[in-house]
Formats: structure tokens, sequence, C-alpha cells
């Protein structure tokens, strides 16, 4: 698709009453004649238009509301919780739950597992799908057809299927309770098909005559590909950093599968262990947990927007 | 090949190594495993025993007359149907509003996409202590004067709940697909229909909606392979109940292999899935064809 259709660089509706368009624009002329009853209708529309931006605003709640009440709620006591008419701002906050967060569980190892999982899952990503994609793209060794379609069997396995037989092949290797699995296994498996796809798509339609001069210039395959394919591949790279980044950092059934003990965990399981002796949840602890996890992410995506928007309506397509 | 010379074998070569690692990868972690997984459902596996004996069809026979089975195939198609729904319904609506030229259109765009880059369990952590019989949202209703119901707690509205804060989740992402096909739809076309009269809604039944019905159906068709791969959120919120209610076919594969350690059923019920999803899968490669054929 071309990613230009995106709305992301919309930068902002025109003005309402803006005029209708140049001189000399037949649509101008023919509105001249109607002005009187258009002036009416504008209003009718402006109206309209303040119903919509209303609905809007109540559409809005359930998807930042829950941000809202966990960030609040984290700050509140249990006994303000509790209370049967709920708070919106706290009452005397408190930053106590943060404490806990850290002195119930090891949550800065959590986290730390969670980031360079994630980061080296990134990494890992990106330098092997760029490779298999643009060779895919690019280079009519015999046998790429035949291996592009092996490779792409990955987009049709959900993690959910394989996940038996993987368990039993990380156990038979000795590297249950390790990371390993959580990094290896998507850099390398099913999860980065996709990867592989968009990379393959975007080294097609880039021009080769751009590789050309690199070419006589004296680079080999290699060499065109690392000085001169790859750098102008930044976009779709940046596509790819961003749905694996928080693919592996929203990763749930793996590593419940593959770690026990509490200092190898990752954040997506750890948020789920703050509970009493009763079993019932801490609910101060855990969202306080919660809102450590979320808010740096969310702040990355309020200032990477576009790329944000870009690189998973990307992934959404193809996957 | 006498008539490759050196410099193009070279090539080859170098296209062989840079491919070497997706596709030992796609070897060792897709096709041995999903050929072990077909292997393990034709055998019988008591892990505490270690007996691993061939059965051959006894376990695709137990999934015909496995009730609990049936509820979970049940419970993934409401759940499929009730996400699919009100996904689409609910993208649809946003897209068009967000297409309206109004006021702080950037604004909101950021607040219906935003939940899609929050983590899926925090963000299901937080719903889930809204959802309480004692949560916010009981909490809220009570000072309008009504008594909610224990969302999570009764069958009905704990499936509802899983479905809509899924929807809210990641209703934003095919928001933004619909948005991208609204803004392919010729202004011309509406300008015409416009000058024939036609009102707001007849516009949008006639023109918007036959010019975008290729996307919506591929966004359906993924959003309904995303909603068999549901497992976090039900893990979180519900845990398969209250009794089997929210145990849809993953849930009910993860409880059989990792509570029950029946690998070898389990195995089974997973062979059952990838079929389901292959089917869908290819369905949606099908119509993704048509697809790009009409956006080009």
């Amino acid at each position: 698709m071309k990613s230009d259709v995106l709305p992301v660089t919309t930068s902002g509706p025109p003005e309402p009453n803006a005029p209708a368009g140049p001189p000399g624009d037949p649509r101008r002329s023919a509105t001249a004649a109607l002005r009187p009853r258009r002036a009416g209708a504008r209003a009718r529309r402006r109206w309209k238009q303040w119903l919509l931006v209303l609905l809007l605003v109540l559409l809005s709640v359930p998807f930042i509301f829950p941000t809202w009440w966990m960030a609040t709620s984290s700050l509140k006591p249990m006994s303000e919780i509790l209370r049967r008419v709920p708070t919106i701002w706290p009452q005397d906050p408190s930053l106590d739950a943060y404490g806990q967060v850290f002195a119930l569980q090891p949550f800065a190892q959590q986290y730390w597992n969670s980031l360079y999982i994630a980061a080296l899952v990134t990494i890992g990503t990106m330098f092997v799908a760029a490779m298999a994609g643009y060779a895919f793209a690019r280079i009519r060794f015999p046998g790429v057809n035949a291996l592009f379609v092996l490779v792409l069997v990955g987009l049709l396995v959900p993690s959910e299927v394989t996940i038996v037989p993987l368990f039993r092949i990380v156990n038979s290797l000795g590297l249950i309770n390790t990371h390993w699995p959580l990094i290896v296994i998507p850099m390398l498996g099913a999860p980065a098909v996709l990867a592989v796809f968009i990379m393959r798509q975007f080294f097609l339609a880039l021009p080769v005559e751009l590789e050309e001069a690199g070419r006589i210039d004296g680079l080999g395959r290699w060499g065109t590909f690392w000085h001169i394919a790859l750098p102008l591949s930044r976009s779709a790279l940046g596509a790819v950093a961003i749905f694996t980044f928080l693919k592996s950092w929203n990763l749930y059934l793996e590593p419940i599968v593959y770690l026990s003990s509490k200092e190898n965990f990752t954040l997506p399981q750890a948020l789920t262990q703050y509970v009493d002796a009763y079993g019932g949840p801490m609910w101060n602890v855990q969202l306080a947990a919660t809102t450590l996890t979320v808010l740096p992410v969310l702040a990355v995506f309020l200032v990477a927007q576009k790329q944000f928007v870009q690189g998973l309506a990307h992934s959404g397509l193809k996957g | 090949m006498a008539t490759v010379s050196a410099a193009v074998r070279r090539d080859w070569l170098v296209g062989y190594a840079m491919v070497a690692p997706v596709v030992l990868g796609a070897l060792a972690f897709v096709v041995l495993p999903l050929g072990m997984v077909v292997w393990y459902s034709l055998h019988e596996w008591n892990v505490l025993a270690g007996t691993f004996t061939f059965a051959g069809a006894d376990n695709y026979q137990r999934l015909a007359s496995d009730g609990g089975l049936g509820d979970a195939l049940l419970a993934s198609l409401w759940f499929s149907i009730g996400l699919v729904v009100l996904n689409i319904a609910l993208a649809l609506l946003l897209a068009v509003l967000l297409n309206q030229r109004l006021p702080g259109t950037t604004t909101f765009r950021t607040f219906f996409f935003s939940p899609v880059v929050v983590s899926l369990v925090a963000w299901t952590i937080v719903w889930s202590f809204l959802l309480q019989a004692d949560g916010g949202i009981n909490g809220f209703l009570a000072v309008l004067g009504i008594d909610g119901p224990n969302w999570l707690r009764h069958p009905t509205t704990a499936m509802v709940s899983v479905i809509v804060v899924q929807v809210f989740k990641n209703v934003g992402l095919n928001m933004i697909l619909f948005l991208a096909a609204l803004q392919g739809v010729p202004e011309e076309l509406q300008e015409a229909a416009r000058l024939d009269g036609a009102g707001a809604w007849r516009r949008f039944r006639s023109i918007t909606l036959p010019l975008i019905s290729p996307t919506i159906l591929l966004v359906s068709i993924i959003t309904i392979v995303g909603s068999l791969e549901v497992f976090a959120q039900i893990d979180v919120l519900t845990g398969g109940g209250p009794g089997s209610s929210t145990t849809v076919l993953v849930y009910y594969l993860y409880q059989q292999a990792f509570q029950f350690n029946d690998f070898g059923y389990a195995s089974a019920v997973a062979v059952l899935l990838f079929v389901i999803v292959l089917v869908l899968t290819l369905l949606q490669w099908q119509s993704r064809k048509r697809w790009v054929f009409h956006e080009v």
C-alpha cells in the first residue's frame, strides 16, 4: 500500500469557513447565487460539527480513562481504593505503593529483563530480516522462491500451536528458566517472518538504479546491501523495530511457560504477581507497577507518534 | 551449472548466507515443531509416568466427543463474533468521524490509538480493577443510583467484558486502516452524489461503503484470526471462568498442556487450532489480492 495514504500527515482540519476556492473556481460562482440559503446551512453545519466533536469526546473516555485511573489509583492507599464512592483524584496521594513494588519483587531486575530481551530481539530481528529481505528481493539464487515459501509458513502458525513442542525442545536443551527461548525463537522463528516479509516488500519497491552507483564503485553484493540499500531502508526498519519491540515487551504466554523464578520474570508476568496472602490482588501496588510499565512506552509513543502509527498499521495489514 | 560464472556463483553464495538465519530458524522453530505437534497428537503421553505410546487417532476421536472442547469452540465463536462485530463497527465509526475535518482530529486520533501501544497485560489489569464488584465502574454506576453486576463473575457479563476490553485495546489499529481507505475515496464521487441530492447516509451507503468494502473484508479476517489467539486477556481477567464460560480454544489448549500435563491431547487441540487459522489466513490472502488490485 502507499504509505502516504495513511492519515498521519494530515496536519489539521482546514478552517470551516474558509473561502470556497480560488477565483475562477466554477463552484464559487455557483455558490454565489445561493449565498442566502448557504448562510443558514453553514450555521446548521457548525452545530452539527460541535455535536460530532462532543460525540468524539464521549467516545474518548474508555480509551483514556483507564490510563488516568491506573495512574491516580496507584497513588491511593488501599483504604481509599476500597471506598464505595470512587475518588477521581487521590485525597491523600502517596508513593507507598511504588515502594512496595520494589520491596515485594525484584522489580528492577524484571524491568531490566524485559528491556534487554526486547532490545536484543529488536536489533537481532532488524538485522536478520533486513538481510533476508534483501536477498529474497534482489538475488536470484537457485531455490529462492522455495526458501521464501518455507519462511512464509511462519505466518500461518500462531505461537500457541507450537508452544508444546517448543517447550519440549527448550526443555531438552536445558534452557528452561533462562531467557534464551525468549530471545532466539522470536528473532529467527515465526515472529520474525512478518519483518522479513516487510523488508522484502520494501527492497522490491526500491529502484535498482540506486544501487548501481555502488556497483560501479566496486562494491560487492554485501557492500551494496550494507552501504547503500540498508541506509535507504530506514523507514521500513523503523516499522519493524516498533512492532518487534512491542511484541517482545508484551509477550505473555511464552514467559509463563518458560520461566519459573521471579528474578527471571519479564514485566507482563511480574505484574500479575502482586497478591496478598490470600491470593487477592494488591491493587494499588499492582497499578503502581503497571504505571511504571506503561508510562515510558506511552511517552515514546507521544514523541514518535507518526512512526508508531505507520509501523503498527503496516504490521496490522501484513500480519 | 557449468555455464554459470564464478562471480554469479559467489553472488548466490552471498544470497544463501543472507537468508540462512531465517531459513534455519523456520526449519528449527516452525517446521520442526509443526511436525512434532502432529506426531505428539498421535500419541498417548503420560508425563508423570514417562510413557509415550502410539495411539493412532485416539486423541482426535476424543476431540469429537469432548464436551469441554465443544464449549471452548463455542466460547471462541462467541468471542470472535462479538469482537469482530464491535471492533469493525466502532473502528468504522471512529474513522468516519475523524474523516470529517473536525477541530481536534489529531488529538482524538492519538487518544483512540494510544491503547494499541499500552502493554496488553497492563491494559487488562487496569480493566480488571475497573470491573471488580467494588471497582471503579460499579462505583460510578452507584453514584448514578445503578447497582452494577459483578462483571467478571457472571458468564454473560464476563464474556462481554473480555470482548469489550479487547475492542478498546486494538480498535485504534483498524480505525487507522479504515481512515486510510476512506481517504482513498475520490472526492468527486461524493460531490457528484451531493449535487444529485443524496444525503450523508445515502452517500455513505452507496459510495463510501462499496468502495472501502475490500478493506472491511480484509480487516475483518485479520481481526478474526487475531481473536483466535487471545490468551493473556483471558488469563488475567477471568482465568477462563466463571465455570468455563470464557475458556476459548487457546486457553483450553494451554490448560490441557500446562495445567493437566496432557501433552498428547493438547497437541491434537493445537492441530485443530492450526487448521482453523490456516483456512482463515488463506481466505485473508485471497482477499488481500483483491484488495491490492483495488488499491492500485
